[in-house]
């Protein structure tokens, strides 16, 4: 890996800055009404503000949706391997899948309020559904697309499918399996913060459904800022992982120009 | 005599017996030690030769033996290459040579005990194909040519008796061609092994081969059977000899021929 030049790393933090800055001088330019779009100056108030409160419920929406991304990943995995193992399963499950992933998610939680009652649970439940499809997706895809004369060659050799599962397949696999992970994370904080907003006292999307409720727009995007702020870390804690378990898919040069 | 692989009659059809017919009424027979060529028009069933041969597929009609045992499993004596090197990105050249050993047996069992043998015995393998020093160094760290010499060491890391190549150089340049041609050439002198390969190039068949079979449009049999009498060693200077050119312009006329 070469180092990355020092205006490349500062240009995620100026681009932000830029974006607030064109912001904050839009609200004062057009005079726009703090109750219809604050400027980033009032949402850093109410950050400060409410700080107590959106720590706590970031801390609730964060366990929830990691918790029911762990959740995906596992049964993600499986579920994946299962359909990538045979043409069989994968053409009984596929349509299936296809026809779950359609439903929109917000349908589903007041089902799952009725089965578990408000709260922590249909957040993670949520979370788990609506992640759970890119990673299953994704490793029957790798397992999928193996070299058919590498499996002759093995074959030849008296590979079982086991042997070629375990000696191509999933290794071959991991580069999907954790690029999908980049994508179900942040899903994952859209299926709790949906539940949170629908059926819920705790988490940044009841925070904002009440902050809705009394006008107090700058919390809104406040408790916006906050979600996005975790939807960022836990992208790059992913982006890391992938770096970390499959460098060797990662060399080419094309993005760094 | 007896030979060392033996189609007899063979028909092949993808989609069981209805299906469109592979190769039909196919017989080639190979003498133990003998490099066989197979020659022929696109689509004549000359991949599907290879998947019969190491008994990855079954034909519905005729008799297949390789090594005097009739083929009813994979032929675990073959090694192949393809025109794909096929190399597993995330391991070494030395991990990847090794592959066949995690799998096929005995090697297998004896893989944990023996290990030091075997990376003597792949990196003795990779020395012999010009690959010194290479062994620690990724696929992607490797030019084409070297990529399809690992490809070539990795069928030969189990010390099989068959080699099956189907196209391997067809990737190549013209003169990373030659040099892999002189590779396989002092690979068979050294080792006395079977050699089927597969190509579409004249001039290689003719180089390598001790007989260059060519194969009729689909369904595909064998049509001649030419013996190439050129001395061995042959130099890579023999292809531009009368001689030679005569009997690849001869090969080439009947696969003008059998063209549909």
């Amino acid at each position: 890996m070469t180092a990355r030049s020092l205006s490349t790393r500062l240009a995620p933090w100026l681009y932000t800055l830029v974006l607030f800055a064109v912001w904050e001088a839009a609200c004062a330019i057009f005079k726009i009404p703090t109750f219809f779009l604050p400027p980033p100056s009032a949402i850093a108030r109410a950050l400060i503000d409410y700080w107590p409160a959106i720590y706590r419920n970031s801390l609730f929406t964060l366990s929830a949706t990691l918790i029911g991304f762990a959740l995906a990943v596992g049964f993600g995995l499986c579920l994946g391997l299962l359909v990538g193992w045979s043409r069989n399963i994968y053409a009984g499950l596929y349509p299936l899948m296809i026809g779950f992933n359609a439903i929109p998610k917000v349908a589903v939680v007041p089902i799952l309020v009725l089965w578990f009652g408000i709260g922590f649970l249909p957040a993670v439940l949520t979370a788990f559904l609506i992640s759970f499809f890119p990673i299953v997706v994704n490793v029957a895809t790798g397992l999928a697309t193996i070299e058919p004369e590498l499996e002759d060659v093995l074959k030849a050799l008296g590979a079982s499918k086991l042997d070629i599962m375990r000696k191509v397949g999933i290794p071959r696999t991991l580069p999907y399996f954790f690029g999908s992970l980049k994508v179900a994370i942040t899903l994952a904080f859209v299926g709790s913060v949906i539940s949170e907003s629908i059926a819920s006292n705790y988490g940044i999307g009841n925070l904002m459904l009440q902050a809705q409720a009394q006008f107090q727009v700058p919390l809104i995007f406040a408790g916006l800022i906050a979600l996005a702020v975790e939807g960022i870390v836990m992208y790059w804690a992913m982006a890391v992982l992938e770096n970390r378990m499959t460098g060797w898919a990662q060399r080419s040069g094309f993005a760094q120009a | 005599m007896s030979a060392f692989v033996a189609l007899d009659g063979v028909s092949h059809a993808y989609g069981g017996m209805g299906g469109t017919l592979a190769v039909d009424g196919l017989s080639i027979a190979v003498g133990e030690g003998e490099f066989a060529a197979v020659v022929g028009p696109s689509g004549c069933g000359k991949s599907t030769l290879m998947k019969l041969a190491t008994g990855l597929q079954f034909p519905f009609k005729g008799a297949i033996r390789v090594g005097g045992e009739m083929v009813k499993e994979p032929v675990k004596i073959a090694g192949m290459a393809f025109q794909a090197p096929t190399l597993l990105p995330w391991r070494t050249t030395l991990e990847n040579l090794l592959l066949p050993l995690e799998i096929v047996e005995p090697h297998r069992s004896a893989l944990r005990r023996r290990k030091a043998d075997y990376i003597a015995r792949a990196e003795a393998l990779l020395s012999s194909v010009g690959l010194d020093g290479q062994a620690g160094k990724f696929p992607w760290e490797l030019s084409g040519g070297m990529q399809q010499r690992t490809s070539l060491c990795r069928a030969l890391i189990h010390e099989p008796r068959l080699l099956m190549l189907d196209e391997p150089f067809g990737a190549l340049d013209a003169f990373t061609r030659e040099e892999l041609w002189g590779v396989i050439r002092d690979l068979h002198a050294a080792r006395l092994i079977t050699v089927i390969l597969v190509t579409h190039d004249l001039r290689e068949a003719v180089f390598l081969a001790d007989r260059v079979f060519v194969m009729s449009a689909r369904p595909g049999r064998v049509l001649v059977e030419r013996p190439i009498d050129i001395p061995r060693p042959r130099d890579i200077e023999v292809t531009f000899t009368p001689a030679f050119q005569t009997i690849v312009h001869e090969l080439r006329e009947h696969i003008v021929r059998a063209r549909p």
